[in-house]
């Protein structure tokens, strides 16, 4: 449409802004990936240089057998950011819709209440969260990783799920009720099926919470090596005489990648689903 | 919207609805996350609370009443962390909120190319911190990264710099890295938002000659402001608590020049085992944050209201 219609000084002005933006969010993987291809001799060679004719992939290979478990720490991440957004949204569904629909008392203060977990971080309660994990006999376990990442996204899940769920209209769910369908078949059959979209953003936006910030509660409540997610297993290229940077880096990439590939098709249903979200009625 | 069987059928709805069942029936919903979050944080947070009156450390535990709080206040440095701490908070925020509406208005544009460069946003948001904080930690390296390297090449510095050694530069090595973290996830929210706005209201001022500027002065930025301003809180306590970055890069150094409230709480609790002063510390953080939100929220309250949502 004419609206949208840019001059080409505009359009050139926009690419040069992008470059510029995209560069700042991409920087830190593209040193990632040269460092990952760089032998270990180059890496500690100054004057910087960008590119190089010794590059190999040979550290992709080696990384394998320098951290047996690095498989598994891969795997690891993955499976307790899934049973963290299993469990989360287990919680969040329904108490969301009791927000979005609902009259009783105290509904305002319960919400504060959830909305201030938020000002908690898992580090500013770690001493006694240790000790709950303790006398829960979790330590040690995936439980001790996936209990305390579900409290904390609990309440933000609530609260995005809370305003997909006003948009949606009411009148299905009226006619349901006056129909004679008990409050938990009207939940179940009629508002669920609708909020499936609202429900998706929601879990990936809780997964992405999940993956990003299970490294505190690995290195705090989780010994054990076999269980350890890839941000802390990562460690085990730091060695007592040298750091394998290449290896680690390699590590890092390939270890992200099955998620970065499944999130970078997500994102456009979850810029939709949240642009849903936002639509006033 | 609104015809003339809704507005008939809606009082008796309404009147079916009140009363004891719905209240139960409420309640039984929020019931089970209500107690997980009572037993894995309101515990542990009152927890805290009693610790903070006690010298607990790893072997015993005694009542010291306010002893705790009177240390940490007349030290000298406290004040300075809490200044930083904001400081911290503040610019990083405000950094996310600009790069943040700069990259959604530029992913919101109609240009080729728009979707693959909506997908080139996401990594850094859907990585481990930890994860892109080890790219960063290898580009601020003053011998071998790219920061120094680039630098020297360009001849803006004569030698290597080493970014993470200094109070300053460390400070806002940090800062960038915690903006690059938190921008994706700001830049999809107000991409969100903005393709909420009716294009019949951008239509109108268009037909009535009005530019691009004064089209994203006048209706894009009011229309999305409650969304700005909820994502500014959100992101304010995320960052104000924002751990791992700092912890990964310098531990609060060097010399104290990145210690924020929450590293400076877990170096005390955690780093030197004075769980009583470590709690005191994070007692602090919330009572900080609390009174924060609560002025914020009366301020957000007025923003919606200022502009017509309920």
């Amino acid at each position: 449409m004419l609206i949208d219609r840019y001059s080409w000084p505009q359009k050139l002005a926009l690419y040069a802004a992008m470059a510029v933006f995209l560069t700042f969010i991409l920087l830190p993987f593209l040193e990632m990936f040269r460092t990952s291809l760089s032998p270990m001799s180059h890496l500690f060679h100054a004057p910087y240089e960008i590119w190089s004719d010794k590059f190999s992939f040979d550290a992709y290979f080696a990384m394998w057998k320098k951290v047996p478990l690095l498989g598994r720490y891969i795997w690891n991440s993955i499976f307790i950011a899934s049973a963290v957004t299993a469990l989360t949204m287990i919680f969040v569904i329904p108490a969301a819709y009791a927000y979005a629909r609902l009259d009783f008392p105290l509904k305002n203060l319960s919400l504060g209440v959830f909305l201030s977990v938020n000002m908690f971080t898992g580090a500013v309660l770690l001493i006694p969260l240790y000790r709950v994990m303790n006398t829960l006999g979790l330590l040690n376990t995936y439980w001790s990783m996936i209990v305390p990442g579900v409290a904390f996204l609990i309440p933000t899940g609530i609260w995005l799920l809370r305003s997909y769920l006003e948009k949606i209209p009411r009148e299905l769910e009226e006619a349901a009720f006056m129909d004679g369908a008990s409050r938990l078949y009207t939940l179940r059959r009629v508002v669920l099926p609708l909020a499936v979209p609202g429900i998706m953003v929601v879990g990936v936006s809780v997964f992405i919470g999940a993956y990003a910030q299970q490294y505190l509660f690995a290195i705090t409540f989780n010994q054990v090596a076999e269980l350890q997610p890839l941000p802390a297993g990562l460690n085990q290229f730091i060695g007592y005489q040298t750091v394998e940077w290449n290896q680690m880096m390699a590590a890092a990439l390939t270890g992200v990648l099955p998620v970065m590939i499944v999130f970078l098709f997500l994102q456009k249903y979850l810029v939709a689903g949240l642009t849903a979200g936002a639509i006033k009625e | 919207m609104a015809n003339a069987t809704q507005t008939k059928d809606q009082p008796t709805v309404r009147a079916a609805r009140r009363g004891l069942s719905e209240g139960w029936f409420a309640w039984m919903l929020i019931a089970p996350a209500l107690l997980f979050i009572a037993v894995i944080v309101a515990w542990p947070l009152l927890e805290t609370i009693r610790l903070s009156f006690t010298d607990a450390d790893m072997n015993s535990e005694n009542w010291v009443g306010f002893a705790n709080y009177e240390k940490m206040l007349q030290g000298a440095k406290f004040l300075e962390i809490i200044g930083r701490t904001f400081f911290w908070m503040v610019l990083s925020v405000g950094l996310k909120l600009i790069v943040g509406l700069i990259g959604a208005t530029l992913l919101n544009a109609a240009i080729p190319g728009r979707a693959l460069f909506r997908m080139m946003i996401m990594p850094p948001w859907v990585i481990p911190i930890a994860i892109g904080c080890i790219g960063w930690l290898w580009l601020y390296n003053g011998q071998f990264g790219f920061a120094s390297g680039m630098a020297q090449r360009l001849g803006i510095i004569d030698g290597p710099f080493e970014f993470l050694a200094y109070k300053n530069s460390a400070f806002y090595a940090a800062i960038i890295t915690d903006v690059w973290v938190g921008t994706p996830m700001v830049s999809l929210f107000f991409l969100a938002a903005m393709q909420g706005v009716s294009r019949d209201l951008y239509e109108a001022a268009w037909v009535d000659g009005a530019g691009r500027w004064y089209r994203f002065r006048r209706i894009t930025i009011p229309q999305i402001m409650p969304v700005i301003v909820s994502m500014a809180l959100l992101s304010a306590i995320w960052t104000f608590n924002s751990f791992e970055i700092i912890w990964i890069f310098t531990q609060g150094g060097p010399r104290g020049g990145t210690t924020t409230m929450i590293i400076d709480t877990y170096k005390t609790a955690i780093g030197n085992f004075k769980f009583g002063e470590g709690s005191a510390r994070a007692v602090m953080i919330v009572l900080i944050l609390g009174v924060f939100s609560l002025l914020y929220l009366k301020v957000l309250d007025r923003v919606n209201k200022h502009y017509g949502v309920k």
